[in-house]
């Protein structure tokens, strides 16, 4: 809700040779160098088990990784003090796969989460909040709670989240899955409407259909590695 | 108020250790207001028999009962003891206590008057002595005994002393019991912390991912802690008091001062009813604490 700074840095974030293991397992990221400019749009693509939502973990920081180096902002993340986590946290917008929504509060308050943790005034989260939920057609369902909501409903709350702080980088884990066509169309409007704002967005997708729609880069991972993105299945 | 009525993110109130900490709260503050009242009912007791026996002495002179004029003769026996008393260097004042005043003494102890009257009563001296000045004891029982055989006296403060070693010991064994309850009120709130930490794991990481700093959640937790503190501190309170109530009731419906007079005064009340206050605020920072510290291991 406040102006957001112009970027002081080149890359939103730089990967360089990061790998990341869970106990003694082998690496399910190997070598993984990757830089993502501010501004910038990706999908991320990968079979199942490929590493995307291991990749969008490291880079939503819920998880350090096990070795390389990430760069996020212009800081690097090695050497940063856990004290600065939540505010770099606050510049980054996420829609788990999962959802994440807490089932205790309406769709309203999970949406206004976000601007409350970051100390927004409740008269701003009021006139936005609705405004935004209304967008992604929960008008009528702003004080539902997530247990009865659809699994469609709760993903457009997710996402609603996600962009309400106007992230400076958004990550999408399959935001389209439960959401029909059309829907799924509007809110990857909704997306390039943020990234021509200046967020940098990185969304992972099976949807063969919504990449090719919307021309944008492609990570594609497999096993573990980002490699260059297969031709269409379709041609 | 506000920090009480401020909304909140994690759904704490509904969860099972908002049911067992308020109860285990009732039961500490209710020993602490047991443990303190007595404390300072005891301290209180300790202070006004040691200035009250404090600087006197009582000698106490066989009586004369049997034979031609004995109470004539039991007069002149006092009488040479408060010559005695009256030479001796240090003591201010002598009164030799009046028959019906022994008998009044005796009686809630013994009984009738009229039983009481007919039993051989030693004749008895209140000597008031300055307290800056230290009497021979031994000296003036020798001297006393010389004159007067079976003379003797009265040193209350031998009696007074292990009497206020008692009391002593028994204050600090009240002071333990509220050092206690401090560290099991704070163990609980540690254990139910953690137990709630654990049940709102998922609420903890989303709030964390979307940014929130550890102070944050752990007011949150801080907040419901105090909550149940204060609501489990008043519950103890209420039942604090009743007993206090019903004690000093008791301890007065007992004939004969058998116990002592039990009451507080209004700077006691105020301790005892600010203890709710004092163990929400002591769950509070444990509780406090122990979030900071758990979140401080959390990515």
């Amino acid at each position: 809700m406040s102006a957001r700074l112009p970027p002081s840095f080149d890359h939103v974030m730089r990967f360089e040779s990061v790998g990341l293991r869970y106990g003694q397992r082998p690496e399910v990221l190997e070598d993984i160098r990757l830089d993502l400019k501010p501004g910038s749009f990706h999908f991320l693509t990968g079979a199942s088990g490929a590493g995307k939502s291991s990749l969008l973990r490291l880079m939503y920081l819920g998880q350090r990784p096990t070795r390389g180096l990430i760069t996020m902002f212009g800081q690097d993340m090695a050497t940063l003090p856990r004290s600065k986590l939540p505010a770099l946290r606050r510049r980054i917008g996420v829609v788990f796969q999962d959802f994440h929504l807490l089932d205790h509060m309406s769709a309203v308050d999970n949406v206004a989460l976000p601007l409350r943790v970051a100390g927004v005034s409740e008269s701003e989260i009021k006139k936005h909040v609705p405004e935004l939920l209304s967008w992604v057609g929960l008008a009528d369902h702003l004080n539902a709670k997530p247990p009865v909501l659809s699994g469609g409903q709760k993903q457009r709350v997710a996402i609603a989240r996600a962009v309400i702080a106007r992230p400076d980088l958004l990550l999408a884990d399959e935001p389209t899955g439960n959401v029909d066509d059309t829907l799924a169309t509007r809110l990857l409007y909704l997306f390039e409407e943020l990234n021509k704002l200046g967020t940098t967005v990185v969304i992972a997708t099976h949807n063969e259909g919504l990449i090719k729609s919307f021309a944008h880069s492609r990570l594609h991972l497999e096993r573990g590695r980002l490699v260059d993105p297969p031709p269409f299945k379709g041609g | 108020m506000s920090f009480v009525r401020r909304r909140t993110d994690l759904p704490t109130m509904s969860d099972a250790t908002s049911r067992f900490v308020p109860l285990l709260i009732a039961l500490m503050v209710f020993l602490a207001v047991m443990a303190l009242s007595g404390l300072m009912v005891l301290h209180g007791l300790a202070g006004r028999w040691e200035r009250d026996i404090r600087g006197t002495l009582t000698v106490q002179v066989p009586a004369v009962i049997s034979g031609p004029e004995a109470e004539a003769r039991s007069h002149a026996k006092v009488e040479a003891a408060l010559n005695i008393l009256s030479d001796t260097r240090g003591v201010l004042h002598a009164e030799p206590l009046g028959r019906d005043r022994i008998i009044s003494l005796l009686e809630p102890w013994l009984g009738s008057a009229d039983l009481i009257a007919e039993l051989p009563l030693p004749r008895l001296i209140d000597v008031t002595t300055d307290p800056h000045i230290a009497i021979d004891i031994k000296a003036l029982a020798a001297r006393l005994e010389a004159v007067q055989p079976g003379a003797t006296v009265e040193d209350h403060r031998i009696w007074l002393g292990r009497l206020l070693r008692l009391t002593r010991s028994v204050e600090m064994l009240a002071v333990l019991v509220l050092g206690l309850v401090g560290v099991i009120t704070s163990a609980t709130v540690i254990f139910a912390t953690r137990t709630g930490m654990a049940i709102h794991h998922q609420v903890i990481e989303v709030l964390h991912l979307i940014g929130a700093q550890d102070d944050y959640i752990a007011r949150q937790f801080a907040r419901r802690t105090f909550l149940m503190g204060l609501k489990g501190g008043v519950i103890g309170l209420g039942l604090g008091i009743g007993a206090i109530f019903s004690f000093g009731f008791m301890a007065r419906s007992l004939e004969g001062g058998v116990l002592p007079e039990f009451w507080l005064t209004p700077a006691h009340w105020l301790a005892v009813v600010s203890l709710p206050l004092a163990a929400a605020w002591i769950a509070t920072l444990t509780a406090r604490i122990a979030v900071l510290r758990a979140l401080a291991r959390m990515t």
